[in-house]
């Protein structure tokens, strides 16, 4: 457990002191400034004002930006220690394999969720002190929503890292899986599935399957019941499954996913040359 | 003490390690030396747990990848190069003590002892620091903590000679201990710390011999030199090793494990050497 504490706050420090950190931590802030910059708390969009049309708008640029950042960042920052020796020497001094790799998701886990839940948190302050109102469940259910696209991702960069030998090659993996998710969005790919005539079973299960897609829908359910937003895939998901649901399988299977796809990292990290 | 047997290691087609077989035992100081790719830096990472390999590395019939935590804590390693750690020293530190169970003011007087104020770069990144302080600080976290397996890559490299000296002192009250092992690219480096040569090649055991035992490590030679003309060059080399002096005349320290290599490098200013003195001085405490 110390081993584990260790290395999760050691991959939490070397982070905060990266600049990619800086960055990934002024996109998100940025992002909640201009959003109240440009006055979006005050329109009004499909029902949405206040606060709700923020995040709505917010989770939006999220699921857009936020998996490619974790992706990226995660893959860069693993296999580039590996490469420069850091892993060699870091893992000839007596920590655990368990340890080392489990603390340092939870470590990155830390870095790449703070800075998008605080930049949602100090919207909620922001609109609290302004008197504008707080929709306290949906921010829960966002808050909740990005837990779980966070560890996802997170689960993905952490098996391509154990799978790539080399930084180039992860990152070139990382961007394309980022690339088959999106394009497997409701309105793109799966739209032109449909109107191909695929099967609905297939279609549904690739919606269900990708977790851009189920984050996606959860985010916007809670207000479009009818997914007009959204897409023929999603409206089928949701006559199935009911808001309640598709909620709970939207936050379980993407952390279902993350934790597998981190398992299966270990596994092949565990069992394949450290350095 | 370390047994490798019928170890071989492959990277895709390639075959690092061919089936190597060693016994080490204690108080074995080994140099292992061999050219880019001889598999030096392969076996050292076998008998870490760091590769995956063929055959079997045992350390007191442990093996490293199954039983890391026994095994790693019994072995000191400093790399040849040093990682790029943005971490500030101390946490390094903090670290290191925390998962090896030790005194991190054991590694701080290590530090100190090499000549290095450790509160000076206590919140420096690691990073930061020049080749030499990284070394220093490495082998702080090497030697300032129990271990009886030394693995030590051009462990001198960077090091000036006081630091040299005040290192081969500490590996001297070492010596009976436990198995050190220096990989050197040059067996003049570090031939007067070892007992042992293993000369690795292609992956095999190319050779395996003792060597004498003679060199105190801890001692250190007087010198005195004459050149029969003033020379930039020569001043430059022998300012490098320490020596004080002006004109044709200089005289400074040679530590008891660098002479060969200060010999070798006398060796390319022959025609400028009038005189030469070297002086076994009394042990002395750095």
């Amino acid at each position: 457990m110390r081993a584990f504490l260790r290395a999760a706050r050691l991959d939490i420090t070397e982070s905060l002191r990266a600049r990619w950190f800086l960055f990934y931590s002024m996109v998100f802030g940025g992002i909640v400034v201009l959003l109240f910059v440009f006055g979006l708390t005050e329109s009004r969009i499909l029902g949405f004002t206040g606060l709700s049309r923020l995040l709505v708008t917010y989770i939006q640029l999220c699921v857009a930006i936020l998996p490619i950042f974790v992706l990226i960042t995660t893959v860069r920052s693993v296999a580039g220690d590996r490469e420069a020796g850091v892993f060699e020497y870091m893992l000839s001094l007596p920590v655990g394999l368990a340890a080392w790799y489990w603390g340092k998701m939870v470590g990155r886990f830390t870095v790449v969720f703070l800075p998008v839940f605080l930049a949602m948190g100090g919207a909620a302050l922001w609109s609290e002190y302004s008197e504008i109102g707080v929709p306290w469940d949906l921010f829960m259910v966002y808050t909740a929503l990005l837990v779980s696209l966070s560890w996802s991702f997170l689960g993905f960069g952490m098996l391509i890292s154990a799978a790539a030998r080399s930084p180039d090659v992860a990152q070139t993996g990382a961007f394309l899986l980022w690339l088959v998710l999106l394009l497997f969005l409701d309105l793109i790919l799966l739209g032109i599935m449909v109107r191909e005539q695929l099967p609905l079973e297939a279609v549904v299960a690739i919606a269900l399957a990708n977790p851009l897609q189920s984050f996606r829908t959860a985010a916007i359910l809670l207000f479009d019941p009818q997914m007009v937003v959204l897409g023929p895939a999603a409206y089928v998901i949701l006559d199935e499954l009911g808001a309640r649901g598709y909620l709970a399988f939207a936050l379980i299977w993407p952390l279902a996913l993350g934790t597998g796809a981190a398992g299966w990292g270990y596994h092949l990290f565990r069992r394949g040359d450290l350095p | 003490m370390i047994s490798f047997v019928n170890v071989t290691k492959t990277f895709k087609k390639s075959r690092v390690l061919d089936n190597v077989c060693l016994d080490l035992a204690k108080g074995d100081r080994i140099a292992l030396v061999g050219s880019n790719g001889a598999g030096k830096t392969t076996l050292i990472r076998c008998l870490l747990g760091e590769y995956t390999h063929d055959g079997k590395v045992l350390v007191d019939g442990l093996e490293p990848r199954a039983n890391r935590a026994q095994v790693l804590a019994r072995v000191g390693f400093v790399p040849q190069i040093p990682p790029p750690l943005k971490m500030p020293v101390g946490e390094l530190l903090g670290f290191a003590a925390s998962v090896c169970r030790s005194d991190p003011q054991d590694m701080v007087r290590v530090i100190g002892a090499l000549g290095l104020d450790y509160d000076r770069i206590r919140k420096l990144p690691f990073v930061k620091l020049s080749g030499g302080m990284k070394q220093k600080t490495l082998i702080g976290v090497a030697l300032g903590r129990p271990s009886d397996v030394l693995i030590m890559d051009e462990p001198a490299a960077n090091l000036d000679p006081e630091a040299r000296h005040v290192f081969f002192r500490l590996l001297a009250d070492r010596r009976d201990d436990g198995v050190m092992l220096i990989t050197s690219h040059r067996l003049d480096e570090v031939a007067s710390l070892v007992n042992r040569v293993i000369e690795m090649d292609m992956g095999k055991v190319a050779l395996d011999d003792r060597v004498a035992d003679q060199v105190d490590m801890a001692s250190r030679l007087s010198c005195r030199l004459t050149m029969n003309r003033p020379d930039a060059a020569f001043a430059r080399a022998l300012g490098e090793w320490g020596f004080s002096g002006a004109g044709v005349e200089w005289q400074g320290w040679v530590n008891g494990p660098d002479r060969l290599r200060f010999l070798g490098m006398l060796s390319r200013y022959t025609g400028l050497v009038a005189g030469l003195e070297l002086k076994e001085a009394e042990p002395c405490v750095a």
